[in-house]
């Protein structure tokens, strides 16, 4: 299995051509390619084929590729998904998501035009943003609506306004928010990716940002500036002492896989199936592949 | 013409240079037997007790024995703020001299009013890299004068001391100097730092010029960088040229997303490839990407603790702090980038004003780019043989001057050089590129924003950076990605029945020519 981290994730205007031909270069694990918020309405149709060129034209890489179209709410997102699908991003990102028939229409869509362009069905992953307390309070339901969507996340400052609160640097007002979102995402496999840290001369407080987010599961941090790329990306790698004992740990559960034995110790400390899946999870942090049948007893 | 080891067709007479041997290699001509390193030096005896001080330029011109068709040279260490050469240049033909070499470090944009020198026919002949006015005269207008002749900094040392070059008259700006002609450029109100190009056509000029704007009281202290008994005149002019314009263009810190992404992989390159050890040295451009390594080399060897030996070159602002933490034991300025690198030099002992012989000069006892352990240098473009342009732009015209580029390159034990891959919607990564600068036998690694390029010669690097999780990318792979953003650019029309300049490697080869543009 291919292992692709999902650490950093740069948002780019989709009209903006200088920014579009170089985001892959930056160093994000996946890049946003952004229809909505970032392009004003009389300049959606230039990021539609902006957008569209890039990932026709340009080489990405091995940097995955999101495309944040507009909410069903708005007459665009038909238009985003009719130009966009065709050049097969790997992600459509969809906003403001309210209920399950938002993401059904959607991801209908979606399929009708894999099938007319003759890509597989089900290929383009779909990642929704939770952006009000309704969206909220229904996010059980919404990462299991169907099996294209891969990701959550929230849109924090919409999802403010609707509650009518305040941002404070803690962050201590969406503590319980983000926990229900990443539980839910747990629940149904799926990632669960952290808001923008807006402050993007503040990268000491966009590093304890992250490390809280990556501490509390959060696969990935969306970045609103390529400066804070590197700062995320160290904010999800694992600590050195962590990282080199889950090395330990993989290796020896690989002899004891093979000698049959559930339970061992390492460096002192008793490992069994629980401790091999933290330490798979803690090797994908650092990017380092690891397949779970050759180590879980 | 003959193809030379570079694969360009080369001259081997030219018409008001006579002939010249083509590039062989890169070590092609360090084994000759028949090289001669040093020529004697023919320097003017004054009488004891001499006022050395001219009442004005003119008289001190009148002194230097100069005659028509001898050759003057110049410095360029106050950049598009130099003041020198062009009132001297106004004088001596004032003066109605004729057919004069100018030979100069650099000449730059400051330096248009060449032009006028060589329709009024002051001017015969130019050795120095040219951009501007004067290199659009020699691609567009020229039709008698001999073709430039570009050189290295190494290279142009190297020529000065085995009288390739025989400098009559040397003009040397100095920003204090006493009235024996003890003289400096770190010290006064018009301080640009290193004089390390004058101080070497002061040790083989026949007559000594110095120029200065601050006239000090004798003996010039703190410091002297030419001692007075190389000088033999002293002229006192209103202004010598403003220092502040030393660190105008390329000279400052990228704040670009993108190219901070590119100096971060040639900054993870330079790590993976373990060159940054206690003892290790290292040389920087003085361009924003290159700046931009050295922040994140500093840091590194901040948080491992390694200390280096020495940094060399063009000296940048940025590398100040280097020295005064104990990174770096020594800084060794041939050429200062910022003011303040005077002040430094006096502030820090081993802060050293190097000359350019010291600093590149190929067939030396040894100079200080044969030390090198890493060289982060520029490029205007590459191609996939790795390489380098650094002299003509994408429209065929000379636009920028080689430095000490092919010096460092050829010294250096990891020479990496950073560009982006495509410039103004422009391809910087070419099939072949326009004009060879440095030879792709002197390059290690090309680093752009989309990837790290190692040459093939260097199956170790390849090795040690994809372990080091460096991203690898095959040059010819880049250079069809590039395209696809760019499209290939159309052929640029040279009359190649006319060389405007020659490129001459740093040991006195023809590396390439560079023809006149069709009008």
């Amino acid at each position: 299995m291919a292992l692709k981290l999902k650490r950093s994730l740069l948002f780019v205007p989709g009209n903006n051509p200088a920014m579009l031909q170089s985001c892959a270069s930056l160093g994000a694990d996946c890049v946003i390619l952004d229809l909505e918020d970032a392009v004003a309405p009389r300049h959606k149709d230039e990021a539609r084929r902006l957008v569209t060129y890039a990932l026709r034209c340009l080489s990405f890489g091995d940097v995955g590729k999101v495309v944040r179209i507009n909410d069903v709410s708005t007459p665009w997102w038909e238009a985003d998904l009719i130009e966009v699908v065709p050049a097969n991003p790997d992600v459509i990102r969809l906003p403001k998501v309210e209920s399950t028939d938002d993401i059904c229409t959607v991801d209908r869509k979606i399929s009708e035009l894999e099938r007319a362009n003759g890509l597989p069905e089900g290929g383009i992953g779909l990642h929704i943003l939770l952006e009000s307390a309704r969206a909220v309070e229904n996010v059980a339901n919404l990462v299991r609506s169907c099996s294209r969507v891969k990701g959550i996340g929230l849109g924090e400052q919409d999802l403010m306004a609707d509650m009518g609160i305040r941002r404070t640097l803690s962050g201590e007002e969406l503590a319980y928010v983000k926990s229900r979102v990443v539980l839910a995402a747990k629940a149904a496999r799926i990632d669960c990716f952290d808001s923008v840290y807006t402050d993007i001369d503040n990268m000491e407080g966009l590093l304890a940002s992250t490390k809280l987010a990556a501490a509390m599961g959060f696969a990935g941090k969306s970045a609103i500036h390529p400066s804070q790329i590197r700062v995320i990306n160290e904010g999800f790698y694992p600590p050195e002492e962590i990282l080199f004992h889950a090395m330990d740990v993989i290796a020896a559960a690989k002899v004891a896989r093979a000698e049959g034995r559930g339970v061992f110790s390492v460096n002192g400390k008793m490992v069994d199936g629980p401790v091999i899946r933290q330490a798979i999870h803690v090797l994908a942090q650092a990017g380092i592949p690891c397949d779970p049948e050759e180590v879980l007893p | 013409m003959v193809k030379n080891a570079a694969g360009r067709l080369v001259p081997t007479e030219l018409s008001g240079i006579g002939s010249v041997r083509p590039f062989a290699g890169v070590t092609g001509v360090t084994t000759s037997p028949t090289f001669n390193a040093i020529a004697a030096v023919k320097r003017d005896v004054i009488p004891i007790n001499t006022n050395k001080v001219a009442p004005d330029l003119r008289a001190a011109i009148e002194r230097s024995g100069l005659r028509d068709g001898m050759t003057i040279s110049f410095h360029h260490h106050l950049r598009n703020g130099d003041r020198v050469i062009s009132q001297v240049l106004a004088e001596l033909d004032n003066m109605g001299f004729k057919d004069l070499t100018l030979v100069s470090s650099a000449l730059l944009e400051c330096h248009d009013f060449v032009v006028d020198y060589i329709n009024s026919g002051l001017i015969r002949q130019i050795c120095a890299s040219i951009r501007g006015a004067v290199g659009d005269y020699y691609q567009t207008k020229n039709e008698y004068l001999p073709p430039v002749v570009i050189r290295t900094h190494g290279g142009r040392a190297r020529a000065v001391e085995e009288g390739s070059i025989s400098i009559d008259v040397a003009f040397v700006a100095a920003s204090a100097c006493d009235k024996c002609g003890n003289m400096t450029g770190i010290s006064g109100p018009s301080a640009f730092g290193s004089l390390g190009y004058g101080i070497h056509d002061a040790r083989f000029a026949r007559h000594v010029i110095a120029v200065t704007d601050n006239l000090v009281e004798f003996p010039l202290t703190p410091r002297i960088s030419i001692p007075q008994y190389l000088v033999h005149q002293v002229v006192v002019l209103d202004s010598i040229g403003d220092p502040r314009e030393l660190a105008t263009g390329s000279i400052r810190v990228t704040k670009s997303p993108t190219q901070l992404a590119l100096a971060y992989h040639a900054y993870e390159l330079i790590v993976a490839s373990g060159a940054i050890r206690p003892g290790f040295s290292y040389q920087a451009g003085g361009g924003g990407i290159s700046m931009a390594v050295t922040q994140y080399v500093r840091a590194y060897m901040q948080q491992k603790g390694v200390a280096g030996s020495f940094a060399l070159g063009g000296i940048t602002a940025d590398m100040v702090p280097l020295l005064e933490e104990g990174l770096f034991k020594a800084l060794y300025d041939v050429q200062s980038f910022d003011p303040a690198m005077g002040a430094s030099m006096l502030r820090n002992s081993t802060h050293y004003e190097i000359d350019a012989s010291w600093y590149a000069n190929p067939f030396n006892a040894g100079c200080m780019t044969h030390q090198l352990d890493v060289a982060v240098l520029g490029a205007l473009d590459v191609d996939v043989d790795f390489n380098v342009n650094l002299l003509t732009g994408h429209n065929g015209r000379l636009r920028s001057g080689m430095g000490g580029h092919p010096d460092a390159a050829a010294g250096a034990a990891l020479t990496v050089v950073v560009l982006p891959s495509f410039r103004k919607g422009l391809p910087s990564i070419k099939k072949n590129v326009q004009t060879i600068c440095t030879p792709g036998a002197c390059v290690d690694a090309i680093v752009t924003e989309r990837g790290v390029c190692i040459s093939p010669r260097r199956e170790d690097l390849l090795k040690l950076a994809l372990k080091g999780g460096v991203r690898v990318i095959d040059i010819e792979k880049l250079r069809m990605e590039t395209e696809t953003l760019t499209g290939c650019m159309d052929p640029i029309g040279f009359d190649e029945s006319r060389i405007a300049a020659i490129v001459e490697y740093r040991d006195g080869s023809i590396l390439d020519v560079i023809y006149g543009l069709k009008c």
